[in-house]
């Protein structure tokens, strides 16, 4: 609707939003001009030269107006906000759920760009080429301070932190330009840390990929870190050291040493390069070197997705 | 100094047999400079905090200014954008901490509380001058270093940007906050101890008026989440000094701790911002209408509400940042609790007109406008509290409009309303109705033209904190710049009338506006110990026409105004 002056509604979720943002307008306008209402014509009615006839014990009277409307205007409140807080709070679920066929697509973001790069190798600065009708995930993280992917068109956001991966997910239905910003203060040129989100047919997206096809997916790419960084020597088929396989690993539990489960998910890869003495597989000792400072966020992206590669697989990584 | 100096100044002859006296009060009675720097009476104290913020307020307005004045064109021409920076940070930590947060509580609750419960002065005098020293001191430090330099990384000072990131003079503009907290708790300490303690006989809790029942909720509030404010500093300081990991994954800290910590004390801040904001508007509200305030027990209940719920709610200042989803959600349904004893206030201020004789003096207007913007802020906090909702607007300039009206469109005009309604108790002279009339109604709509416009630039997606911005915000852009040109100069006019007034206004009486409340019953201004005899309370408050009290009575009585 062009009267509060809405961006348009480029996402399945932009929509459904917009209908909660229009009932709580009415709901809220409504009660608010209610309010003012009453206030000016209480305003006029009792200024003090008027002749209207007012109670002789005024406090009497407002104890007995009080019995009746107090409680009243107490629960109605609270109904409209239950109702709400209840109509926000499933729509908020819906968001937290990424549909089991996304794309899956890799955000880095620091001061002030953002990298972008598809599971093909395709990489981006600033702009995101999405297919509609198509579920994305967009698995995020920073290489310095907190920043956050923000899409009007979307109506979504999602913070971007260091050290963690956030996700965020969605499914645009309108092709066309949308602008991206970084919605989270961070720094001199945060102002300019944005860009757009191009929203393009199947058809001609998969053009768009041939036409930027890399020479290595992010998941070749990551095998060949796999072997430069010396990660094969110890997981690699060959391996001397008691290390553990990781074909198949990923998104699946890992018993711990300490006796917890954890399921390996990007986050667990990333600590276990970055962290590896943080949780440790159980019947395994704590002789990985941290990675930490040798190896960038993209870099370690690819080995997720390295690792996401041998998920079908049983047989030990060359 | 003699005691002549306790007489009308000027056309009074030396040893003239009759002389023409006003009484002793606690402003003539001593005039040098070390009587003001060194004295121990809350009301010179609240003087001098109101002088400050004053002084604060000017500053903290002027960023705002050029802020606006850049922002008229998409690319921000007017200033750098590291300048654009150092400014929106200038402004959130001058307004909050250097006005807002001492702004009611300082000064007119300084100077109220004893007048109001009957007390002689707070309960300690030194530690109340001592508040008002750490206040310059903390406060002149910091914008020191904001003139050296200054500090780039928002009031909020979100790490690892502040702990790591930032080149600015983060460490001394932290530490000039530190000292200011200290001020704010030992405000609140004095003022808790003296309701407890100092109030005359037959004052009792539910006698209180609600402004000292808002002063003594915020003194709670300010006691209980001030220190957290400052261990929460003195992290980040560590952080960045040391490299001691808190905050920053790298060095293995957590940057939500520091969101968690930061909300924990800058929500309930929040309120104390509000709450005493609240309490003027039932004082001003009651007395223009010359009615009871309409359920009484229950505003001061919804008061201790509010302050208490506002401790559960930090949270929804991070529905997008990452923590959990289902944290989201209870603070979601805290933040709606919330807001229903603030909806129960509204109501009730609305119902107090009811059956009232309301005049129209500028406290009132003050007041009046205070509900309206109020009511506006705390309709738009709901579509905050709304997760899915949050998601679009929060960091978009909606958020900067919402906080603005209830901070600037409630609580700086319920401060103005509030200096005005007092303002002959204070000063002992009355100022231009007519002209404080003209710029209630000129703050008004210079602030809705200011801060409306805002609100639709955040559903458009306008994200806040940008020194530049895509062209299509322009227009919404200019109209919000425009509007600060008309708020500065409703900012500005009370200085005049009310400087004029000063020196000019005629004489006030001790109850100008016929109101109930034991500070109207002593002389304005009130003499160095407030009352001549001490007071003893045998009514409810805001006995207005009681049926004891005949019509014709109550027209006699307001025939006289």
């Amino acid at each position: 609707m062009i009267a509060l002056g809405l961006p348009p509604e480029a996402s399945t979720i932009a929509p459904r939003v917009d209908l909660l943002l229009y009932a709580v307008t009415i709901v809220t306008g409504g009660v608010a001009i209610a309010i003012f209402v009453t206030m000016i014509v209480f305003g006029i009615r009792y200024r003090a030269g008027s002749k209207v006839k007012r109670a002789e014990n005024v406090p009497e009277a407002q104890a007995r107006a009080r019995r009746r409307v107090e409680t009243a205007w107490t629960l109605i409140p609270f109904a409209l906000f239950l109702a709400s807080f209840a109509w926000a709070a499933r729509l908020y679920m819906v968001r937290a759920d990424a549909p089991a066929n996304s794309m899956e697509l890799f955000v880095v973001a620091k001061q002030w760009m953002w990298k972008l790069q598809h599971p093909g190798g395709q990489r981006e600065i600033d702009e995101m080429h999405v297919p509609r009708g198509q579920p994305i995930k967009l698995v995020m993280t920073s290489q310095d301070v907190i920043h956050s992917f923000f899409v009007p068109a979307f109506r979504l956001k999602q913070d971007v932190l260091p050290g963690r991966y956030t996700e965020m997910w969605f499914t645009a239905t309108k092709t066309g330009r949308f602008h991206l910003f970084c919605a989270e203060y961070c720094g001199t040129d945060h102002a300019h840390m944005g860009g757009d989100v191009i929203v393009m047919e199947p058809a001609e997206f998969q053009r768009w990929l041939n036409a930027h096809a890399a020479t290595q997916s992010m998941a070749a790419r990551g095998e060949d870190l796999f072997r430069h960084l010396g990660c094969s020597g110890c997981h690699g088929e060959n391996a001397s050291v008691h290390a553990p396989n990781l074909a198949g690993v990923y998104g699946r539990p890992v018993p711990l040493s300490d006796g917890t489960t954890v399921v390996a998910d990007e986050r667990y890869i990333r600590d276990s390069i970055l962290l590896p003495r943080k949780e440790v597989a159980a019947g395994y000792a704590p002789i990985m070197p941290s990675f930490t400072g040798q190896i960038g966020e993209d870099d370690i992206l690819d080995l997720i997705a390295y690792i996401k590669s041998l998920a079908s697989t049983k047989e030990r990584p060359k | 100094m003699s005691s002549w100096t306790t007489g009308l100044a000027g056309d009074v002859p030396q040893g003239h047999a009759v002389r023409v006296e006003t009484p002793s009060n606690y402003l003539n009675a001593k005039f040098t400079i070390g009587s003001w720097l060194a004295t121990h009476d809350h009301k010179r104290i609240a003087i001098l905090f109101a002088v400050s913020i004053t002084a604060f307020f000017f500053i903290g307005g002027a960023a705002a200014t050029m802020m606006r004045l850049d922002l008229a064109t998409p690319a921000g021409d007017f200033v750098k954008a590291e300048t654009y920076n150092k400014l929106f940070t200038m402004h959130g930590v001058i307004m909050v901490w250097f006005f807002l947060i001492p702004s009611i509580p300082a000064t007119l609750g300084n100077f109220l509380v004893p007048l109001m419960i009957g007390a002689r002065d707070l309960a300690f005098p030194r530690l109340n001058l001592t508040s008002w020293y750490l206040y310059v001191g903390g406060s002149i430090f910091t914008i020191a270093a904001m003139i050296a330099g200054g500090v780039d990384t928002g009031w909020t000072f979100y790490a690892p940007f502040s702990t790591m990131f930032s080149n600015t003079h983060v460490i001394y503009v932290l530490a000039g906050v530190f000292v200011v907290g200290f001020s704010s708790i030992l405000t609140g300490l004095n003022i808790i101890v003296t309701v407890h303690t100092m109030r005359a006989p037959g004052m009792t809790w539910f006698r209180l008026p609600l402004f000292v029942w808002a002063q003594y909720a915020t003194a709670a509030i300010l006691v209980l989440a001030t220190p957290v404010l400052a261990m929460t500093l003195v992290l980040v300081t560590v952080e960045r000094l040391f490299g001691i990991g808190i905050f920053n994954p790298v060095l293995g800290g957590d940057p939500l701790l520091f969101q968690h910590l930061f909300w924990f004390y800058s929500h309930p801040a929040v309120y104390i911002m509000v709450l005493p904001a609240m309490g003027v508007v039932s004082e001003l509200i009651a007395a223009s209408a010359h009615n009871p305030v309409f359920g009484y027990k229950t505003m001061a209940f919804a008061i201790i509400a509010i302050a208490v719920l506002g401790f559960l709610v930090w949270g929804h200042h991070m529905f997008v940042s990452g923590q959990s989803m289902y944290a989201g959600v209870v603070f979601s349904f805290m933040s709606f609790l919330v807001a229903i004893p603030s909806a129960v206030k509204v109501f009730n201020w609305t119902a107090t007109l009811w059956h009232g004789r309301i005049t129209y003096t500028a406290p009132m207007l003050y007041a009046l406008g205070f509900v309206g913007l109020f009511t506006v802020g705390g309709m738009t906090g709901l579509f905050l509290a709304s997760l899915a909702l949050d998601v679009h607007l929060t960091d978009t300039y909606f958020v900067v409009a919402h906080f603005h009206y209830i901070m600037v469109g409630g609580t700086v005009s319920a401060y103005l309303g509030g200096i005005h309604f007092w303002w002959p108790k204070i000063t002992g002279r009355m100022y231009s109705d007519r002209w404080a009339r003209f710029a209630a109604i000129l703050l008004f709509v210079g602030f809705n033209f200011t801060f409306f416009p805002q609100y639709l630039l955040g559903i458009a997606g306008m994200p806040r904190r940008y020194h530049a911005y895509p062209p299509e915000f322009q227009t919404l852009n200019v109209l919000s710049s425009a509007g600060a040109l008309i708020l500065a100069l409703g900012y500005l006019l009370p200085l005049l009338y009310l400087g004029w007034s000063l020196f000019r206004g005629a004489r006030a009486p001790a109850n100008p506006w016929d109101a109930t409340g034991l500070e109207w019953q002593t002389s304005s201004p009130p003499p160095v110990h407030n009352f001549a005899t001490p007071p003893v309370v045998t009514e409810p408050p805001y006995a207005y026409r009681m049926a004891a009290l005949s019509r014709d009575v109550v027209d006699a009585r307001e025939g006289t105004r």
